[in-house]
């Protein structure tokens, strides 16, 4: 039997890499992707805590963070293809319009 | 008495409503003549009214409360007219009236938005003068006392492009407000003692104010700015850098007799304090020795007036201080014709000529015998020949001292009376006889200027003869004790003296006219430098003055503006580093974020 602790573990580290990603991919598509690992960590923490606990409101919870992600994606995939038809590049760098 | 009120507040009103509409109408301002053509009109109608006023004899004072209070008004503004008001009212509307039709041909050649302003000014100016005239108390007074002052500014720098009468215009103001700072002191320590500005209620209280010399020394100090008195008179001459006809309204017959007037208006109060009248006597019997010497060897035209008006307002204060206010005030009205007749004459005679200077003149009158011949009457009255009303005016302020038993400003006069005559006939010596000039052909002035002229002229031979025949009661003046009759006879010498000395020394050419001042060494070298008395304003001005702004100036560079710039330095220095981590890009703000909750965690698991 594994424990709650071993899935806890196994969250984090999908987080950090999720978060490593994001802050250190210079593709705006990697970004995402980055934004989709720390999402599914989060989901993992939720089923886990779920199976260990008896308790189903996080396994349903999961289901709608899986739908809302989707969505999520769809629309990011969306802006990334915008910025592209504008600025002809997704480098993540040089989208720099923010800048003070 | 309502009815009789409407009379004297038209008089007031007609210029005011002249100075809002060209104030308020800017296309009617800038049409210039159309300008002029309606200040006249005001003027002409207030004339009338102001004549109507007069000749009824109205006498009246209405006050309307303006700074309501618990236990009275403190302050209060109306209308008073008495003998001394109507009279006023008929010189100042006259004399107006004259000035602004004179204008319309004097500044013929001026541009049409420029001559709006000028009228607006004037009518500013009838308006403020005729306020003063009216004033039933102190505090009205003042405030029209400034109107006047801000009037005579304007119109010392209406040709303000030019340096000279820019910076005569501040020095008019300047010297006049270092006056005006002792009135209004005098004025607001009267009112703490008493609680009133109201003249009639004044001259019932004021028998029991301590210190009340002192309080009618600061009034009087705004008389000596005002009318010119030594040491405050610098201001006058140099005003001449105004139009001619601005000298002959404000600088000869109306502005700067408001110091007169404000002391006869008040002489029960002065009458109280017999010190300050002394001190009067005597330093208006100086005023007007030290100005007709300044007269006696200035080459100006304009400014030979200006001192001469300087040392004929001398010798109305010498009367107001001698206790005879009403000669002194007779003199006013009659100086204020005769003056403003010479000051207008001298314009045109500028006007013809081009130039200020006597000694580029000369035989004008065959070229301009109308001018000439108002001139020569101006001079007369002046110099206080008879039948002309100067005299009978002089005679009555030189009996008016002598009564007194003020020997010394007695003297001072009686010199002053020959100068007079001296100053004024070599100027017509040397400017409308003796050797024409070459270069340019003088000719007579348009009639829109020599009617103004002829009329200013006819009065002052009308009065004159009005005086002879009926006393000093004409003019609306009660009479004077009989002065002793020895006075006539010195009074007509003296001039005629005045008169041989001149005819001598630049008609004959008997006596060399550089001889006598190499004789009079020492007095002719400081007349010429005006006794210093410039100098000595300048360098205090730039010593003090100056002085105390650089000092202002140094501490709003160097402290205000110093530490406003340290503070925009910093926040500027802050502001570029911190722009730094602005760098726009999504990456290293998740990094911040990261960062952030990272140390969250750190501080929520060490520090609980």
């Amino acid at each position: 039997m594994i424990g709650l602790s071993a899935y806890l573990t196994l969250a984090a580290l999908v987080f950090s890499i999720g978060l490593f990603g994001v802050l250190t991919r210079r593709n705006a598509v990697g970004i995402l992707l980055g934004i989709e690992l720390m999402l599914n960590a989060v989901n993992i923490n939720l089923v886990a805590f779920a199976r260990f606990s008896g308790n189903v409101t996080g396994l349903v919870f999961t289901l709608f963070t899986i739908a809302i992600t989707v969505a999520e994606v769809a629309v990011g995939l969306a802006i990334v293809i915008a910025i592209f038809r504008v600025r002809r590049t997704v480098e993540a760098d040089r989208l720099d319009l923010l800048r003070g | 008495m309502a009815s009789s009120i409407g009379l004297p507040l038209a008089v007031l009103a007609l210029p005011f409503i002249a100075f809002v509409l060209l104030a308020v109408a800017a296309p009617l301002r800038r049409a210039g003549r159309a300008a002029g053509l309606v200040s006249i009109l005001t003027m002409a109608l207030a004339f009338a009214a102001a004549l109507t006023v007069w000749a009824l004899g109205l006498v009246f004072e209405a006050t309307w409360t303006w700074i309501p209070a618990d236990g009275g008004p403190i302050a209060s503004v109306g209308l008073m007219v008495d003998s001394l008001s109507q009279a006023m009212l008929v010189l100042v509307t006259l004399v107006s009236l004259l000035v602004q039709i004179y204008s319309l041909a004097y500044l013929h050649d001026e541009p049409p938005a420029s001559l709006g302003r000028y009228y607006t000014y004037q009518s500013l100016f009838a308006f403020s003068m005729l306020g003063l005239v009216l004033a039933p108390g102190f505090l009205q007074m003042f405030i029209f006392w400034e109107l006047v002052g801000l009037c005579s500014y304007l119109l010392i720098g209406y040709w303000y492009e030019r340096p000279a009468a820019a910076r005569a215009a501040v020095k008019a103001f300047w010297i006049t407000k270092l006056g005006d700072v002792g009135f209004i002191i005098g004025i607001v320590l009267l009112w703490s003692a008493t609680g009133t500005f109201e003249f009639t209620e004044l001259f019932d209280k004021a028998q029991s104010v301590s210190g009340l010399p002192l309080i009618m020394f600061l009034i009087y100090l705004g008389a000596v700015g005002k009318s010119a008195q030594f040491p405050l008179h610098v201001w006058l001459p140099d005003a001449m850098e105004g139009p001619t006809p601005v000298s002959a309204l404000i600088h000869a017959a109306t502005m700067v007799t408001a110091g007169v007037f404000m002391v006869t208006r008040a002489e029960p109060l002065f009458a109280l304090v017999p010190e300050v009248l002394t001190l009067i006597a005597w330093v208006g019997a100086f005023t007007a020795l030290l100005a007709a010497t300044m007269a006696c060897v200035e080459g100006d035209i304009k400014r030979v007036l200006a001192y001469s008006t300087v040392s004929q307002l001398g010798y109305m204060m010498a009367a107001a201080g001698a206790g005879a206010a009403q000669a002194g005030f007779l003199h006013l009205l009659t100086h204020g014709l005769f003056k403003a007749l010479l000051f207008l004459a001298a314009g045109a005679v500028i006007h013809a000529v081009g130039t200020n200077d006597v000694f580029r003149m000369g035989g004008l009158f065959r070229a301009m015998p109308h001018t000439g011949i108002v001139f020569i009457v101006g001079t007369l009255a002046l110099a206080g020949v008879p039948p002309l009303a100067g005299f009978f005016s002089k005679e009555a302020v030189l009996g008016g001292v002598w009564e007194a038993h003020l020997t010394g400003p007695f003297l001072m006069l009686a010199l002053t009376a020959l100068l007079t005559a001296f100053y004024m006939f070599r100027v017509v010596f040397i400017a409308f006889f003796g050797r024409a000039h070459a270069g340019g052909h003088p000719h007579e002035a348009p009639w829109l200027m020599r009617g103004p002229l002829w009329i200013l002229a006819l009065l002052t031979v009308l009065v004159g003869l009005r005086l002879a025949a009926g006393g000093l009661a004409a003019g609306g003046v009660e009479g004077h004790e009989e002065a002793p009759g020895w006075l006539a006879p010195l009074s007509v010498g003296l001039a005629l003296a005045g008169f041989l000395l001149a005819w001598a020394m630049y008609q004959r050419g008997v006596i060399e006219p550089a001889r006598v001042a190499t004789a009079l060494g020492p007095l002719d070298f400081m007349a010429r430098r005006r006794y210093g008395l410039d100098t000595l304003y300048a360098g205090l001005y730039r010593g003090i003055m100056l002085g105390f702004s650089r000092l202002i100036g140094w501490i709003d560079r160097y402290l205000v503006d110093g530490l406003l710039n340290v503070l925009s330095a910093l926040t500027l220095r802050a502001g570029a580093r911190l722009r730094g981590i602005q760098s726009g890009k999504a990456q290293d703000y998740v990094y911040g974020v990261a960062f952030g909750v990272l140390l969250l965690i750190v501080w929520a698991q060490l520090w609980r």
